[in-house]
């Protein structure tokens, strides 16, 4: 072989090497990312799952040990409370602001020349952290100093508002920063849900003689029901992952009478170190969320609408 | 009779606006008494009540939540922690949306076998409750050696960032016609070329909605940053938190809510500025965790 039909079978190969590698880059590009996914998610979900089999307590152990934190979990007290609560929380929650934001979004409808700027206002708790909305809702709601004094300032001397301290009351605090903090999304989704309503039905109803009223009752919302299901399950999403509000707005107190299976769950991995009893609550906490999320996201998905 | 119609739909309106202005008031309430309240002084703030006025305009409480509000331990105020939040959210949200914007390429305009299953499989990585990988990311931090760190915290948001980047930028490169791709491809230009030359250059919206929602998600996030860091690597909603909950003695509400409003201003001023791009946002990724 000569010096030159060497440098060009060289040459051949880094050419078809790269065509190889062209050929694969996409894959390649995906790669990490899908990497990243099979580890972290994936791998990181089964590594819960088989922990929550286990005795691990502030170490992993790694024999299995049956349905035991599961049985240890459904026997705490404290978990009941914090399903309690989401139940609680989660229902005035999702109700609340479906209330508020179905309503905004209908008066907004109504061709208001600054709706640029009341959405704006309506929004913009949205961008905060819900730790300063827990902070700030914390100081309003104070008992002493915050709504309390400023109605008893207005003469009504025996006004007292102490929820945020009061153990079957606190939980209504909680609803109460949620639904400021969230209720304006639900409006903007629905916003957007009623222009995709063509006029042509509202004159149509209306030579019918049909009442706006009517036609939004009859008509109008029930045709955009399906901003009502993701609505429902964006909200549903929100309140079961619910931890940054609670923990700034009560820390889960009066002792644990705000707690929710978010909260139980960190107190357990980090301040208890029960690593078995937080695995099987934040498997449980996932179970939940499929539960919710996966028959959503295959009707989606199908593009059929039930 | 025409005459009572208009009397009737000119009071409906009235009655349409009091309302709509009303829920502006309950929404504007609070942040108007978080900016209020950081200009009073305690004394004022004893003696009057949540809705008034400052009387005497102090900036004591916001120099104090800045510089020297004390931390949990620690005396040296938020600036600390906005630094860390900073250091944090750049290098999150530009590795999260420039690996999001390959991926949404590859597997739109690059489609090959299992590249469908492989979006499935990344986007039900945007559902989970992040409570079922806490442990284990722990852990592995711990192995990295990068426990309690902000560099640790950069690599959480960028993995658990990824599925949704990469939602964004597929939606919006599944809107663009392949036929831009074709055309390219039989002028020579291979994956790359394409992705920086052609593709890039066009997505600007997505990139922006993009890093608008990274930003805004990344730099709100107290989960991951509670979980993952000790305190002197705490982004500022932790820190935020320690200082409300850690104030020791008399309880400086003053200084609470200078706090508050310096840890939300961020991503306030993105809403105000970008509030179109926020929403779009918003909407997009409404099922996120």
């Amino acid at each position: 072989m000569t010096a030159e039909s060497r440098a060009r079978a060289a040459e051949a190969g880094r050419r078809s090497w790269w065509a190889w590698v062209d050929d694969r880059l996409p894959r390649i590009v995906v790669a990490p990312s899908f990497a990243a996914s099979v580890v972290f998610v994936y791998g990181f979900i089964a590594w819960t799952i088989y922990i929550s089999f286990t005795r691990s307590g502030i170490l992993p152990r790694y024999e299995i040990d049956g349905l035991h934190q599961y049985e240890r979990l459904w026997d705490t007290p404290r978990w009941y409370v914090a399903l309690e609560n989401l139940f609680v929380f989660g229902g005035l929650f999702i109700v609340g602001c479906l209330a508020i934001g179905v309503t905004l979004a209908i008066l907004l409808d109504q061709r208001i020349r600054t709706e640029g700027l009341i959405r704006t206002i309506y929004l913009y708790p949205m961008a905060l952290s819900f730790i300063v909305t827990g902070t700030v809702w914390k100081w309003i709601l104070n008992p002493g100093l915050g709504i309390e004094q400023l109605v008893q300032g207005w003469g009504f001397t025996g006004f007292e508002f102490d929820w945020l301290v009061d153990r079957d009351m606190a939980i209504y605090t909680v609803v109460i920063a949620g639904v400021w903090q969230s209720s304006g999304f639900v409006m903007a989704l629905f916003l957007a849900g009623l222009r995709s309503i063509d006029d042509e039905i509202f004159k149509a109803a209306a030579i019918d003689g049909a009442s706006l009223p009517r036609i939004y009752a009859t008509i109008v919302l029930p045709a955009i029901r399906p901003v009502f299901l993701s609505a429902l399950v964006v909200l549903a999403h929100l309140a079961i992952k619910s931890f940054d509000l609670v923990i700034a707005l009560t820390g889960g107190g009066p002792g644990v009478a705000t707690d929710l299976p978010a909260t139980f769950m960190y107190a357990m991995a980090f301040q208890r170190s029960e690593l078995g009893l937080a695995a099987a609550s934040a498997v449980i906490m996932l179970i939940t969320i499929f539960a919710i999320i996966i028959p959503y996201l295959y009707s989606e998905l199908r593009g059929g609408r039930p | 009779m025409v005459r009572q119609r208009t009397l009737a739909s000119a009071l409906l309106r009235a009655g349409l606006f009091a309302i709509l202005i009303l829920f502006a008031l309950y929404y504007l309430m609070p942040l108007f008494v978080m900016i209020a309240t950081s200009l009073k002084s305690l004394e004022e703030i004893r003696s009057g009540s949540l809705l008034a006025m400052p009387r005497d305009v102090t900036f004591e409480p916001w120099a104090k939540a800045w510089t020297s509000a004390c931390v949990g331990v620690q005396c040296d105020g938020l600036r600390p922690y906005i630094l860390n939040s900073v250091v944090m959210v750049i290098p999150a949200v530009a590795i999260s949306t420039a690996l999001g914007a390959l991926n949404g390429f590859a597997l739109t305009k690059f489609r090959f076998r299992g590249s469908g299953t492989i979006f499935a499989l990344l986007l039900l990585g945007c559902f989970i409750p992040f409570q079922v990988v806490l442990l284990p990311m722990a852990r592995m931090l711990g192995l990295m050696g990068l426990a309690g760190t902000v560099p640790g915290l950069v690599l959480v948001h960028v993995v658990y960032g990824i599925a949704f980047t990469t939602l964004f930028f597929r939606n919006f490169f599944v809107g663009v016609s392949d036929s831009i791709v074709h055309a390219a491809k039989i002028d020579g230009a291979g994956f790359f070329g394409i992705f920086f030359r052609v593709m890039l250059p066009m997505s600007l919206p997505a990139i922006v909605v993009t890093v608008i929602w990274q930003f805004t998600q990344i730099w709100n996030d107290f989960l991951f940053g509670v979980a993952f860091t000790a305190s002197v690597a705490n982004p500022v909603t932790v820190a935020l938190n320690n200082l409300v909950a850690s104030s020791t003695g008399v309880k400086e509400y003053n200084v609470d809510m200078a706090a508050a409003i310096i840890a939300g201003l961020p991503t306030l001023l993105v809403y105000i500025f970008a509030g179109k791009y926020f929403i779009r946002g918003l909407s997009a990724g409404a099922v996120k965790g």
